[in-house]
C-alpha cells in the first residue's frame, strides 16, 4: 500500500490521463495595505482559499465524480484544470506537459483536448449567434475544417447529441434548456477532445431532461472514448455516472472511492451526512430512515476553521481535530479518506473510542513525507 | 379546511391564450400536506399564486372555479378582505430568500410588520415575537441577530427567516413554492425537518410545491402531478409511490436514478414539455407517452378514479394501474 502518492491508483493499472498536484486557487479579496492599515481597516489580509492543495489523478475512459456543496470549491477545481481561473500554485500534468505552467499559446494548442459543459445553458450560448456558429467556432480556430467540410461536421455533431441538422440556422432563444444544453455539449465535442468538465450540466434542468442528458452524456463516453470530471451537487446523478466519486469541503477532499463505495459505506462522517441528507423518492424508506443531521452551515472560506475544516459541523470531533490538518488516508484498499478518527486498522469511526484518533500516526508520517 | 374545486386560471399573451392551470380540484384537511409536483411550467406555482389571489390581473386571469377556506369562497371576496387573509391565516414561503426579503430593511422590521398589521402588536410587543419566532427556526442568538440585514444571512438562514415570517401569525395554511431548492442538501434538509416539526407543533396545513419526488415522498399526505397545465394523477403519496396510475408519473418516478441499485442506462422520457399556448386536442402528453395510441392523439382524456381518492388522468388509467406493482 503506497501512501505517499495516495491516488495513483487505477482500478486496471493504466497511467493516468490527467494528473492533478497539489492545486491550489486563492482569490485575493485584499485588505492588509498599508492605506488599509493606516485608516485602521481589514488590517488583515483577506484570501478566500476556494482550492487548497487537491491532488488526484484522472484516468482514461473514466468519470470522476466531484461533489460538495455550494462554495466547496468544486467549480473552481473544473475551471483551474482548464485554467480558465488561474491557479495560484500546483501542477496540472497532462500529456507530460503541465497545463498550470505553459505559455498562452501553448495552452490553446492543449485546449483541444480540454473541454467544459457549462450548467447553465441559458448564459452558456451567445444569443447571437447561430447554432452552427456556436458549435462550428471550434472548428475555426483550431483550424480543423473550413467551409462545407466544416458544414458537415457541424451538422453530424449535432445529430451526433441528438439534434436535427435542421437548427444549424436557428438562434438559442429558439431552444429549450435540456436542447441548449445538448449544443453546448455539440460545441464541446467539436474538436474531438479527450477530456470534458461537465461543471453541474444537469442542475438547471427538468427532471425528465436531466435524464437524457445523463443518458447522453454516458453514450458519448462509450462512443468517443472520453474522460469526464463530472461536478455537481446531486448526489443520485453522481452515483448514477461515475466511476469514482470525490467529496470536497471547503476546498479540501475528504473522501475518494469509487462510486458505489462512497454512497453505500462513506467514512467520512461528513459524506454520510451528506447522503442521508438526499431524499428518497419513497414514502416508506422517507419514513423509517433515520438522518444524520449537520448542524449550521458550511463556515466561510475566508477564515476556514483551523485544522479539520469540518470540526465545526462534526458530530465526532475531538479536541484535537482542530488542530492537525488531516491527510487522504488510504484506509480501505482505493477508498480514501481524510480523517485523524480512523485509521485503516479502525476504519468505523461510530466503533472507535470516545476522545481516540487512531489515523494521528499515519496522517503525522504523511503530512511531513509530502512536505 | 381548504377546498379547490375546478380552478382555471388563464393568461392572455401575444401567443393567444395560456391556460396556465386548468381545472384543478383538491380538499386540503387541517394538519394535512399537500404535495404539488410537476416540471416548469406545469402550473403548480400558478395554482398557489391563485389561491391567495396574487395572479397579476392583466394578463392573468381566474376564469372560473371556486377556493373556499374555512367556508369562504376567496375568489368572491374584495381584495382588501383577501389581504387581511392573506399573511395572517394564508402564508407563504417563496424558492428564493434573497429575492423575497427587503435587503435595505433590517431582519426585525420586516417580521415587526407582519404582527403589527395583522395582530395589532405594539412595537415592543412585535420586537420580542420577532425575536421568539427567530429562535424557533433555529436561528442562533436570535436577540443578536435579530437587526441584521438579509445580507448577514446565509441562504438556509434566510429560508428560515422567511419560514419565521411566514408563521409569526400562526397561519392555518402554509404555501411553500420550492422552499429548499436553492439550498445545499444539508440545508434542504434542515428545512424540511423544521417545517415537519413546526406542523406538528402548530398543525398548520401545507401545501408544497417542489420538482423532487423525494421531497415529496418524505413531507406529504397526498400528491397531485401536474401537466401542462392539467392534472395528471391525484392520490395519496403512499400509493402513488408504490403504485402509479398515469403513464406520465410512472416515467418520472422510473428517470431518477436509485442510488442503491447497480443499473444501466437511465430510464428517460423522450421529448421536452409542450408549449401551453399552442396545446393540440388530445392528451398533452401523448407526444411523449410510450404507451399512446391513435386515440390518445385524438381525444383528451377522461379523469379516471382508479379508487376513492387516486385518479389519473389517462384513457388507459385503469390499465397502467394494473400494471403497477402492487402495494406491498
Amino acid at each position: 500500500m503506497s501512501i505517499t502518492e495516495p491516488n495513483r491508483v487505477s482500478s486496471n493499472g493504466s497511467e493516468p490521463l490527467l494528473s492533478v498536484r497539489d492545486l491550489k486557487v486563492h482569490f485575493n479579496l485584499g485588505g492588509g495595505d498599508a492605506f488599509d492599515r493606516l485608516i485602521n481597516r481589514n488590517s488583515e489580509k483577506r484570501v478566500v482559499k476556494a482550492v487548497d492543495g487537491v491532488s488526484i489523478d484522472i484516468f482514461p475512459g473514466e468519470t470522476l465524480g466531484l461533489v460538495g456543496e455550494s462554495g466547496c470549491g468544486k467549480s473552481t477545481f473544473g475551471r483551474a484544470i482548464l485554467r480558465l481561473t488561474e491557479p495560484t500554485s500546483g501542477q496540472v500534468l497532462f500529456h507530460d506537459q503541465d497545463l498550470a505552467h505553459l505559455s498562452r499559446g501553448q495552452l490553446r494548442e492543449q485546449r483541444r483536448h480540454l473541454q467544459i459543459i457549462f450548467q447553465d445553458p441559458y448564459a452558456s450560448l451567445n444569443p447571437r449567434m447561430t447554432i452552427g456558429q456556436i458549435v462550428g467556432e471550434p472548428l475555426g480556430t483550431f483550424g480543423l475544417a473550413k467551409g462545407t467540410e466544416a458544414e458537415k461536421r457541424v451538422q453530424d455533431l449535432l445529430e451526433t447529441v441528438g439534434l436535427s441538422k435542421r437548427f444549424i440556422k436557428r438562434y438559442p432563444h429558439e431552444f429549450s434548456g435540456g436542447q441548449r444544453q445538448r449544443i453546448g455539449i455539440a460545441r464541446a465535442l467539436a474538436v474531438d477532445p479527450d477530456f470534458i468538465v461537465a461543471d453541474e450540466p444537469i442542475s438547471a434542468l427538468d427532471v425528465s431532461i436531466q435524464a437524457q442528458i445523463l443518458n447522453l452524456l454516458e453514450d458519448l463516453q462509450r462512443q468517443k472514448k472520453l474522460t469526464y470530471l463530472f461536478i455537481s451537487h446531486d448526489l443520485r446523478a453522481i452515483r448514477h455516472v461515475s466511476d469514482r466519486t470525490a467529496v470536497m469541503y471547503l476546498g479540501k477532499l475528504v473522501e475518494l472511492a469509487d462510486a458505489k463505495t462512497v454512497y453505500d459505506e462513506p467514512l467520512m462522517p461528513y459524506t454520510k451526512a451528506l447522503i442521508s441528507a438526499v431524499p428518497v423518492p419513497d414514502p416508506k424508506i422517507e419514513a423509517t430512515r433515520k438522518r444524520v443531521m449537520l448542524e449550521g452551515d458550511v463556515p466561510s472560506p475566508i477564515n476556514p476553521p483551523s485544522g479539520c475544516r469540518f470540526h465545526t459541523r462534526c458530530p465526532f470531533a475531538i479536541p484535537a481535530c482542530s488542530e492537525v490538518e488531516p491527510q487522504l488516508v488510504e484506509i480501505k484498499p482505493a477508498h480514501f479518506a481524510a480523517c485523524i478518527r480512523i485509521s485503516p486498522d479502525q476504519p468505523h469511526i461510530e466503533n472507535v473510542a470516545a476522545g481516540d484518533a487512531p489515523g494521528l500516526e499515519i496522517n503525522r508520517t504523511l503530512a511531513s513525507s509530502r512536505r | 379546511m381548504l377546498e379547490v374545486n375546478d380552478l382555471r386560471t388563464y393568461f392572455d399573451t401575444e401567443d393567444g391564450v395560456v391556460k396556465a392551470v386548468d381545472g384543478i380540484s383538491f380538499n386540503l384537511k387541517r394538519g394535512e400536506t399537500l404535495g404539488i409536483v410537476g416540471e416548469s411550467g406545469s402550473g403548480k406555482s400558478v395554482t398557489n399564486l391563485s389561491i391567495i389571489r396574487l395572479i397579476p390581473d392583466p394578463p392573468g386571469k381566474i376564469v372560473s372555479g371556486e377556493i373556499i377556506f374555512n367556508g369562504q369562497d376567496i375568489l368572491l371576496l374584495p381584495q382588501e378582505e383577501v389581504r387581511k387573509i392573506r399573511g395572517r391565516r394564508i402564508a407563504m414561503i417563496f424558492q428564493d430568500p434573497m429575492t423575497s426579503l427587503n435587503p435595505f430593511l433590517k431582519i426585525s422590521r420586516q417580521l415587526m410588520e407582519m404582527t403589527q398589521l395583522h395582530l395589532g402588536h405594539s412595537k415592543s410587543q412585535a420586537y420580542e415575537h420577532a425575536i421568539k419566532m427567530l429562535e424557533i427556526v433555529g436561528i442562533p442568538d436570535a436577540r443578536q441577530r435579530v437587526d441584521n440585514y438579509p445580507h448577514e444571512f446565509s441562504g438556509g438562514m434566510r429560508q428560515r427567516v422567511m419560514i419565521a415570517m411566514a408563521l409569526s401569525c400562526e397561519p392555518e395554511l402554509l404555501i411553500a413554492d420550492e422552499p429548499t431548492t436553492a439550498l445545499d442538501v444539508t440545508i434542504q434538509a434542515q428545512i424540511l425537518e423544521l417545517i415537519k416539526k413546526l406542523k406538528q407543533k402548530t398543525g398548520t396545513s401545507v401545501i408544497l410545491i417542489t420538482h423532487d419526488l423525494g421531497v415529496v415522498a418524505g413531507m406529504t399526505d397526498h400528491v397531485i402531478v401536474m401537466y401542462a397545465g392539467k392534472v395528471f394523477e391525484q392520490a395519496k403519496t403512499s400509493e402513488l409511490f408504490a403504485k402509479p396510475g398515469n403513464p406520465y408519473t410512472k416515467g418520472l418516478l422510473r428517470s431518477v436514478p436509485d442510488p442503491t441499485s447497480e443499473q444501466g442506462s437511465l430510464y428517460q422520457i423522450p421529448g421536452s414539455p409542450p408549449d401551453v399556448a399552442h396545446l393540440k386536442p388530445g392528451c398533452p402528453f401523448a407526444p411523449r407517452c410510450e404507451r399512446a395510441e391513435e386515440i390518445c392523439r385524438r381525444e383528451f382524456p377522461p379523469f379516471v378514479a382508479l379508487t376513492p381518492d387516486h385518479h389519473s388522468l389517462c384513457h388507459f388509467a385503469e390499465e397502467v394501474f394494473a400494471a403497477s406493482p402492487s402495494v406491498t
